[in-house]
């Protein structure tokens, strides 16, 4: 089973981060790759990135004139989409615990979604 | 690689392995070292045609890849005095170890995914590249989850043997869940990116046969008979109709609605065969009752002239044998063409606690409704199917039938 892990983080938590000291930045980014390594060693790693600012964003719309993008920034929502895991693993209590585990969702900086991916397959009968 | 070549080794890969294991230990090691002279042997034979003893061929090159294999760890460990110069003598073997393979695959110790990729693997004879394309993850998930599972092995102490008595059953019941479970993955697989996936169905259908064979041979495994029998069966009959459950573009198309006269009477014949058989030999077991169902949809001209009172009774045994939510819901439609819609929803009220949160609960509502045509309360539930299932192909077809009755 494949969960996507949306990492809804709390506007300024980045911000927050980067005012600390260096040591604690170092801790936290270590943690991360502790936590990679431990999905990739587990044999659940599917993908894991980082996102850019919602800022930065380009929103593309089919109109009547054609395709339209827009940059941003938009108006902003309380929580921005930070980042995301997706893991392929036994179980939902499976993918809800590796949540558990990102530090910034431990350090109360962001809530997080955890999502069953859909597939193609029929199901039974 | 050309398709003799593919088939030939696949059925080989297990026969190397076991004679690797069977005569070194290292299981880990072995494994590796078969999957290098597999690699080994679909260039060459490919180039130079294959060798006049193609088992002998890759059991040889397998034992060097081997002694490579230790050469490196060893020099790696800085202990090389340590490994003996073994000498290589061909190994001539006529047993047939698969189910010790198959038994060590499905280690109670691993994970159900660990299971099916090391499975696919060090039986099925595919590459970790092909295992990784099947379940759409990266080809190094699936190498980290192969190594860890056999380390996981290696470190549970498991041999290479039949387990005692008081554990075989269960064993063998966790290997025909796996080959079960590779069957599904292949055969529910319609459209999409899911491509190569068919590749499972037809696997899992060998393993079957190998498990079915060996249990025929061999009389410690004369209870298990029946069961095994039933598993074939099972994915024979289930095979047999897959070109009629899938329309255009990956459309579901349902029972009542197949196309009867594409389903594959080869396979219905030795399915039916196997289960009869079975039935009348065997004590009950699941994977008979399965497909005992399986046989009379297969053998029945439509949905209308199906002997259902047969089914709801197989269904009220599955349901002792092998309580689900599927086998319940399941069984609340035969009840439906038997005893009618509402006594269906009764039942499924009844044990609506116990299917609690399981999406299927409001298909099988809405097709009770739709049936009684109250409409309305219908759409709704498959409304309420459609946001739950994880499944593209049945979401639509859930919103198909809310189309048709709103439309």
């Amino acid at each position: 089973m494949k969960y996507l892990i949306l990492i809804h983080q709390n506007r300024g938590a980045r911000e927050q981060f980067a005012a600390m000291s260096e040591e604690v930045q170092a801790a936290g980014l270590k943690a991360y790759q502790v936590l990679n390594a431990s999905l990739v060693d587990a044999g659940e790693f599917v993908a894991a990135e980082a996102l850019a600012d919602d800022s930065t964003s380009t929103v593309v719309r089919l109109t009547d004139t054609g395709f339209v993008s827009t940059d941003g920034p938009f108006a902003e929502a309380k929580e921005l989409l930070a980042g995301f895991y997706l893991v392929d693993v036994p179980s939902r209590e499976r993918a809800v615990e590796i949540a558990t585990q990102i530090p910034e969702v431990q350090g109360g900086a962001a809530g997080v979604e955890v999502r069953p991916v859909m597939d193609y397959s029929t199901g039974e009968g | 690689m050309t398709e003799p070549v593919e088939g030939l080794l696949r059925e080989l890969a297990p026969q190397a392995l076991a004679a690797l294991v069977r005569r070194h230990g290292d299981f880990d090691h072995a494994e590796d070292a078969v999957q290098e002279a597999l690699l080994d042997a679909a260039t060459q034979w490919r180039d130079s045609g294959l060798p006049a003893n193609p088992r002998g061929w890759l059991v040889t090159v397998a034992t060097r890849r081997l002694v490579e294999i230790w050469r490196r760890e060893a020099s790696r460990r800085r202990r090389e005095e340590s490994v003996a110069a073994d000498p290589v003598a061909p190994v001539v073997s006529g047993t047939d170890d698969s189910l010790e393979l198959l038994l060590l695959c499905c280690h109670p110790a691993l994970t159900r995914p660990s299971q099916v990729a090391l499975t696919l693997r060090a039986v099925g004879g595919l590459a970790t590249a092909e295992i990784a394309r099947a379940f759409l993850v990266p080809e190094a998930t699936i190498a980290q989850r192969i190594s860890r599972a056999k380390a996981t092995i290696t470190r549970s102490g498991a041999r290479f043997e039949l387990p005692p008595d008081a554990e075989l059953g269960t064993r063998i019941a966790t290997v025909a869940a796996v080959v079960y479970l590779i069957f599904t993955e292949g055969h529910t697989a319609s459209s999409g990116p899911a491509v190569g996936r068919a590749d499972l169905t037809a696997e899992s259908i060998r393993l079957a046969r190998l498990l079915r064979d060996r249990a025929g041979r061999d009389d410690r495994l004369a209870a298990h008979r029946g069961e095994l029998d039933g598993l074939l069966a099972l994915l024979l009959l289930t095979d047999a109709r897959s070109a009629s459950r899938v329309g255009d573009g990956g459309r579901l198309v349902p029972l009542a609605e197949q196309d009867r006269s594409t389903w594959d009477r080869a396979r219905i014949e030795e399915g039916v065969e196997l289960v009869t058989g079975a039935l009348r030999r065997s004590p009950l077991g699941p994977y008979q009752l399965q497909a005992a169902i399986a046989a009379v949809h297969a053998e029945a001209p439509s949905t209308d002239r199906t002997d259902w009172p047969q089914i709801l009774a197989l269904y009220d045994l599955l349901v002792a044998f092998a309580p689900g939510p599927m086998t319940s819901l399941n069984r609340i439609v035969a009840v439906a063409m038997v005893h009618g819609e509402r006594t269906a929803l009764a039942e499924l009220e009844d044990c609506a606690a116990e299917l609690a949160g399981h999406h299927r609960v409001h298909s099988v509502r809405g097709h009770l409704l739709e049936r009684l045509g109250e409409t309305a309360a219908a759409v709704e539930q498959y409304r309420l199917a459609a946001r739950a299932t994880l499944s593209v192909p049945e979401q639509r077809y859930l919103m198909t039938r809310v189309q048709a009755l709103t439309g």
